[in-house]
C-alpha cells in the first residue's frame, strides 16, 4: 500500500526533517517500495517468538558507582555552533 | 627502497625491526603513492602527512628502544566514522563537516598505543549508510580495478586504499556488509568480528546492535594482527564482552583437515553473477583439496534477513541520528529565531537522501500504530535467524558463501533504485542480525573484477575463520593480485 502525502509529511515532522515538494514525491515513492518488500515477514510465524534487541546476550551492565573525571567543559563546547559563556545558546524554546 | 608500501605489516615489521627500513621511509612511501594515485582513487576525506610523519619518527624511536609490536610504525588509513582527536571526522555528511573530536576511539586509541601511523581519515558512504561509496557527501571513491566502478561500500575509502597501495591496512566499521563488501569488491581481506568483540566507544553510531569495527589488509595475517591490538573488553562500551585475550595470529599456517563446512542454498541467489559462482565453486573445491569436509546446508530464514534488517538498522539510526539538532556541534542553520524551524531546516541541509530516506524509514517503523507490525516483527525474525545459524553451526564449523552477488558496479548505475542497491548486501546482513563474525577473501576474478568469498562462524571463532581462509590464502595466488593504476 503506497504512502499518502500526508503519511510522508507526518514521517518528516515526526523526525523533525523538512522536506521540498520533489523530497516529499520521491521519498513517498521510495519508501513505498521499500516497504513492499518487508511483507515477505507476513509469511513468519512469530508466535510466542522472544524478540532479539542485540545479539551479544548481556544484560543490563552497570559499573561501580564512583565518581569518575568527565570531558571538560572547554572541550565539550569546542564543536558548539553557538555558545554564551559556559553553555550552549539556543533558540527560545518557550514564547512569549 | 621501491615498493614498500605494497608490504604487509608482517614484513614491514620484520624490516622494521631489524632497522632494514625506518618507519618514517614506509610512511613517505605511502604518502608518495598517494600523491600518485590519490587523485584518480580518492579514498581519503583528511590527509594527516604531518602527523603521520611525526607519529613515524616517534615509532621509529619507539623501535630503537626495542619497544613496540607488531604494528608499530606501520601506516593505517581509519575510516571517517571513528572519532580522531584533533582530525576532523566527518562521517562524510555536511552534518559533520566541521567537527573535530576531542577524543580517540578506543579501536583508534590502541592502534596509536602501539605506534601506528594514521595516513589519515577514509572516505566513507554518509553515516555508513551505503554500499557504493556514492553516498560520500564529498566525493565518490573509485575502484582501483577499474575507475570507472565503485569500490564498494561503506568501507569503500578503506578497501580501495588498501587495495591501491595507499596504506598499508585500515581500519573499517561494518553494520550489514559494509567491511565485507568493499573488500571483496577491491580485492582484499575484509573482517568484521563478532558482536561485542571490538569496542564502539567512539564509533559514531548508525546501528548500535549490528555496528562493529573490523580490519582490512591485504592478508589474512595482517587482519589478525590488526585483531590483536583492537579487541577486547573496554568499560566505556556496555556491549563489550569480557574474553580472554587471544593470539589471533598464533594458529595461521595450521592446515584445516577434518574442518567441517557448509555451503548454504539461499546464500547463491537469482541474479547472481556467474563469474561469481564459479569462483566460489572453485574455492570450495580448493578448501575440499585442503582436507576440509564440504556439505550443502540449509538457512531458510536468510529470506527474511533483507527485510528484517531495514526495519532494525533505519530503526536505531532514525533514534541515533536524533542527536544532530544544531546545537551541541555539527551543522546549525541559523537564519532563524525560531527553534523548530532551525532543527528541520539543520537536518535538511545537513543529511544526505539516503540518511534523510534510513531516519524515515525507521521513523516510521518505530511510530505509533506500526511498531508491532515493523519493528517487533523484524526483532522476532531476528531470533529465528540466529536459531537458523544456531542449528547449523550444531553440524559445521563455519559457512562458505559469497561476499556479494556481484562484482563492482558501474559508478551511478544503482543509486537512484534504493532496493536494487539495498539487495547488494543480501549475503552479509545476516552475519551482522545475528552478530556473528565475517570474513571476505579474494577468491578470483570475474572479468577481471575481484571476487570474495565469504567465510561464516558461531560467536568467537575468529581464529576457525581466520586459519581457514589463512589456507585458503597460502593454496591460491589471488591475494598477491594488484591492480594497474
Amino acid at each position: 500500500m503506497p504512502l499518502e502525502r500526508s503519511q510522508v509529511e507526518h514521517i518528516a515532522s515526526l523526525a523533525r526533517i523538512g522536506l521540498t515538494e520533489d523530497e516529499i514525491e520521491m521519498f513517498g515513492r521510495q519508501l513505498s517500495q521499500i516497504l513492499e518488500q518487508f511483507e515477505v515477514l507476513n509469511e513468519l510465524d512469530t508466535t510466542g517468538v522472544i524478540p532479539t534487541g542485540h545479539a551479544s546476550g548481556l544484560q543490563t551492565v552497570m559499573r561501580d558507582d564512583l565518581a569518575e573525571d568527565s570531558l571538560d567543559s572547554e572541550d565539550v563546547l569546542k564543536n558548539a555552533p553557538r555558545r554564551e559563556g559556559e553553555y550552549f545558546r539556543v533558540n527560545a524554546v518557550l514564547e512569549e | 627502497m621501491a615498493e614498500l608500501n605494497w608490504l604487509s605489516i608482517q614484513e614491514a615489521h620484520a624490516q622494521l625491526t631489524s632497522r632494514q627500513i625506518s618507519s618514517v621511509e614506509l610512511t613517505q612511501a605511502c604518502l608518495d603513492r598517494i600523491d600518485a594515485v590519490e587523485d584518480q582513487v580518492q579514498s581519503f576525506l583528511t590527509l594527516t602527512p604531518e602527523t603521520a610523519l611525526a607519529q613515524a619518527a616517534e615509532a621509529d624511536r619507539m623501535l630503537a628502544a626495542g619497544e613496540g609490536g607488531p604494528l608499530t610504525g606501520v601506516p593505517v588509513q581509519i575510516k571517517d566514522v571513528m572519532c580522531t582527536e584533533g582530525v576532523p571526522t566527518t562521517c562524510a555528511s555536511r552534518m559533520l563537516e566541521n567537527f573535530v573530536p576531542v577524543y580517540n576511539a578506543t579501536a583508534v586509541e590502541r592502534l596509536l598505543g602501539q605506534g601506528a601511523v594514521m595516513l589519515g581519515k577514509g572516505n566513507m558512504d554518509e553515516f555508513a549508510m551505503g554500499s557504493s561509496c556514492e553516498n560520500s557527501a564529498f566525493h565518490p571513491t573509485r575502484n582501483p580495478w577499474d575507475l570507472e566502478r565503485v569500490p564498494g561500500g561503506s568501507s569503500g575509502g578503506a578497501a580501495a586504499s588498501v587495495a591501491s597501495g595507499q596504506t598499508v591496512y585500515a581500519l573499517g566499521s561494518d553494520t550489514g556488509g559494509s567491511v565485507r563488501q568493499p573488500a571483496a569488491l577491491c580485492g582484499v581481506v575484509g573482517l568484521k568480528p563478532t558482536y561485542g568483540l571490538v569496542s564502539r566507544y567512539g564509533l559514531i553510531a548508525f546501528a548500535s546492535s549490528l555496528d562493529q569495527i573490523g580490519p582490512l589488509g591485504r592478508s589474512v595475517m595482517d587482519c589478525a594482527l590488526v585483531l590483536n591490538a583492537i579487541a577486547g573488553h573496554d568499560p566505556r562500551d556496555a556491549t563489550s564482552v569480557h574474553q580472554e585475550a587471544k593470539d589471533y595470529s598464533a594458529n595461521l599456517g595450521q592446515d584445516i583437515k577434518g574442518l567441517r563446512l557448509g555451503v548454504p542454498e539461499e546464500y547463491f541467489v537469482d541474479g547472481m553473477d556467474p563469474g561469481t559462482r564459479n569462483a566460489i565453486d572453485e574455492a570450495v573445491s580448493t578448501l575440499e583439496g585442503l582436507g576440509a569436509s564440504v556439505r550443502p546446508v540449509s538457512l531458510p530464514t536468510t529470506r527474511y534477513a533483507l527485510a528484517c534488517y531495514y526495519i532494525i538498522a533505519p530503526s536505531e539510526c532514525s533514534a541515533n541520528l536524533a542527536r544532530y539538532d544544531g546545537v551541541k556541534y555539527g551543522y546549525s542553520y541559523q537564519d532563524t529565531d525560531d527553534l523548530w524551524e532551525a532543527l528541520e531546516k539543520t537536518r535538511e541541509y545537513g543529511f544526505g537522501p539516503e540518511v534523510t530516506r534510513r531516519v524515515m524509514l525507521g521513523t516510521y517503523a518505530l511510530s505509533s500504530g506500526y511498531y508491532d507490525a515493523y519493528y517487533l516483527k523484524a526483532q522476532q525474525a531476528r531470533t529465528l535467524i540466529r536459531q537458523d545459524f544456531d542449528r547449523v553451526f550444531e553440524e559445521v564449523d563455519a559457512l562458505v558463501t559469497p561476499t556479494s552477488p556481484v562484482t563492482a558496479f558501474k559508478i551511478g548505475e544503482k543509486i537512484g533504485d534504493p532496493v536494487q542497491m539495498y539487495l547488494i548486501d543480501v549475503c552479509t546482513l545476516p552475519v551482522n542480525i545475528a552478530g556473528l563474525p565475517g570474513l571476505s577473501v579474494p577468491c578470483g576474478f570475474s572479468d577481471g573484477l575481484p571476487v570474495g568469498m565469504q567465510l561464516i562462524g558461531p560467536h568467537f571463532s575468529e581464529e576457525t575463520l581466520l586459519r581457514t581462509a589463512h589456507a585458503y590464502e597460502a593454496a591460491t595466488e589471488w591475494s598477491a593480485a594488484r591492480p594497474g593504476i
